[in-house]
């Protein structure tokens, strides 16, 4: 599987009010609405620039805060092919996961806000094709690429009847 | 080998003896979600063609981050939730209740039970000897479904506490400084595990505060051990059969230890945006302040309620202030009212809002304007927090944000104690 997109850049320690923000939490019940604001208060631009594959790339911590697993839902719906970060809080890593949203662990500041990139999961790098180099990606843990593969937890659950992971 | 509290309750609900790093599968006693977080947890719940839940007497459903719903969209979504509890026999706590987290505590959790909730701060129970973590609405969803989840056991961070508070000085202090110490990831995946003589001296009220905000330095989890200040906790509340002695063993393996001399704290603030953005009142510039909130599952315990009235009693909140106060449940409202402390806070010119979450999550009843700025006693001062992004949050206890609702800036509280 390849990915192919646009890098869109934040800083480090992007909550999920960033992403979802409380002002917003009557459009919870409405997630492709909720979408069109997709990290608005992080970047007021980003929804409206954004084009379908293209990837968020953060620095440390991104998602911390709140356990509203519109975050990712949003992210996802809004098109983007994945997040790439330095690093992820923990319990926004897990509802990605779940909800089959393609994280990214990797070395962040090798990329600029509009290079091009692609990523290769099988192989395990990022291709920065504007700068002409290569950033390897942290591995994802076995559980995580199981529920990714199968399409989230909901989906693993539907199929083996219950966990499949231990 | 010994064990840590976290190894040890994830021990027993997994059957087996863990180790930190492995993946298990734990039985979950208790599991929550509230009405930003629930309907998803609804819907996801219905995707899996399940005709009951696993433990509906245990499934709890909170209406308390928009309560009452200033839009009819949270009428709605309050319906959804209403009609899954009646439908399904799960347990549903109304508008005007209380803050999830503080119902929890008064109501549900009991030491040695792995709570799981919807919501970042369910890791309060923490402070009752429970492993209480916060997760997302599909997680959530299964576990109604299946009792049960998947686990990674989490290496502990023992964080030693000796000596005890300084006047002007609470447990709001202690957990800001450490969170400004190790940052707001410096203890992601990780258990805090409070322990030391300046732990066993901290009311039960001060180790909810502490536990509530493990999360802002990234912790899944943040433990006390039970001991006859727990026990007396859950027998004021009507459940004192179910103690437990919870401890971790002497020769447990922790990952980190992080001393902490409670004498030597002061009294601490976070500046916007973030929660590790921390100063001690003498370094503190002067700020002043356009609104002030005392409340939440933070320090909306009828605790912090006494200590803000001490200070506020007789005196006027300055003009140019507003004063919020929303008791953390119904609870904590009633004892207030009896205890004279809503009169208190009425006189100095305060407004009472119902109990709930309310602008701490930037829904209503205290969104900040354009340029304004709030000293609150809540967990977290993001970006856009209290439902604008142009606003700036400071965060710090109860006295200190009592003490400067009069002076109109940030200030001392050490000035008047």
């Amino acid at each position: 599987m390849e990915l192919k997109g646009k890098a869109f850049k934040f800083g480090d320690d992007i909550s999920t009010d960033h992403i979802a923000p409380g002002r917003l939490f009557h459009l919870r019940s409405n997630l492709p609405e909720l979408a069109k604001h997709v990290l608005e208060d992080a970047d007021s631009e980003f929804a409206s620039k954004m084009k379908k594959g293209d990837f968020v790339v953060a620095g440390n911590n991104f998602g911390l805060g709140s356990s509203r697993e519109h975050a990712p839902q949003i992210i996802k719906i809004a098109g983007v092919g994945a997040v790439l970060a330095k690093s992820f809080a923990r319990i926004f890593y897990r509802n990605a996961i779940n909800i089959g949203l393609l994280l990214i662990e990797c070395d962040t500041d090798k990329i600029d806000a509009g290079d091009e990139l692609s990523i290769d999961i099988k192989e395990g790098y990022v291709k920065n094709i504007t700068k002409n180099i290569t950033i390897p990606i942290t591995p994802l843990p076995d559980v995580m690429i199981k529920l990714l593969k199968e399409g989230g937890l909901i989906e693993h659950i539907k199929l083996h009847g219950d966990f499949d992971l231990v | 080998m010994g064990q840590t509290i976290a190894e040890k309750i994830l021990s027993a609900h997994a059957g087996k003896t863990v180790k930190p790093g492995e993946l298990i599968i734990s039985k979950i006693d208790a599991v929550m979600v509230q009405d930003g977080t629930g309907p998803l947890a609804v819907s996801e719940f219905e995707k899996l063609n399940k005709t009951k839940l696993f433990n509906p007497e245990r499934t709890i459903l909170f209406i308390d981050h928009a309560a009452p719903s200033p839009r009819k969209e949270l009428s709605n979504s309050h319906i959804v939730l209403r009609n899954f509890a009646k439908k399904y026999g799960a347990v549903l706590s109304e508008s005007g209740e209380g803050v999830c987290h503080q119902r929890l505590i008064e109501s549900f959790i009991n030491p040695g039970e792995v709570l799981l909730g919807a919501d970042s701060h369910t890791c309060t129970s923490g402070a009752l000897g429970a492993f209480a973590t916060g997760v997302g609405s599909t997680d959530i969803a299964v576990v109604m479904a299946l009792g049960k989840t998947w686990l990674k056991v989490p290496s502990t961070y023992k964080i030693i506490l000796e000596g005890s508070f300084p006047k002007g000085v609470y447990a709001k202090d202690l957990i800001l400084y450490l969170i400004g110490l190790i940052g707001a990831d410096g203890a992601t995946y990780k258990a805090l595990e409070f322990t030391g003589s300046g732990a066993k001296k901290l009311t039960m009220a001060e180790r909810f505060t502490i536990s509530n905000m493990a999360v802002e330095a990234g912790s899944k989890a943040g433990l006390f051990e039970t001991d006859e200040k727990t026990l007396e906790y859950l027998k004021e509340n009507g459940r004192g059969d179910k103690f437990k002695e919870i401890k971790a063993d002497v020769d447990a393996k922790y990952e980190k230890i992080i001393n902490i001399n409670l004498n030597e704290l002061k009294p601490t603030i976070s500046c916007p945006h973030t929660v590790d953005n921390t100063k001690t009142i003498d370094e503190m510039e002067k700020i002043e302040i356009d609104q002030v909130y005392i409340g939440t599952c933070t320090n909306g315990r009828i605790e912090d309620l006494r200590i803000a009235a001490e200070i506020l009693r007789g005196k006027k909140v300055k003009k140019s202030v507003r004063l919020i106060v929303s008791p953390a449940s119904r609870k904590v409202f009633l004892q207030a009212l009896e205890e004279g402390l809503i009169k208190t806070f009425v006189e100095a010119g305060a407004a009472i809002v119902t109990s709930g979450c309310g602008a701490c999550v930037g829904v209503h009843a205290g969104i900040l304007g354009d340029g304004e700025v709030c000293l609150a006693t809540q967990n977290r001062n993001f970006k856009g927090r209290m439902g604008n992004t142009e606003g700036f949050i400071y965060l710090s206890s109860p006295a200190t944000a009592a003490y400067s609702a009069i002076k109109g800036y940030i200030a001392d509280v050490r000035e008047v104690l």
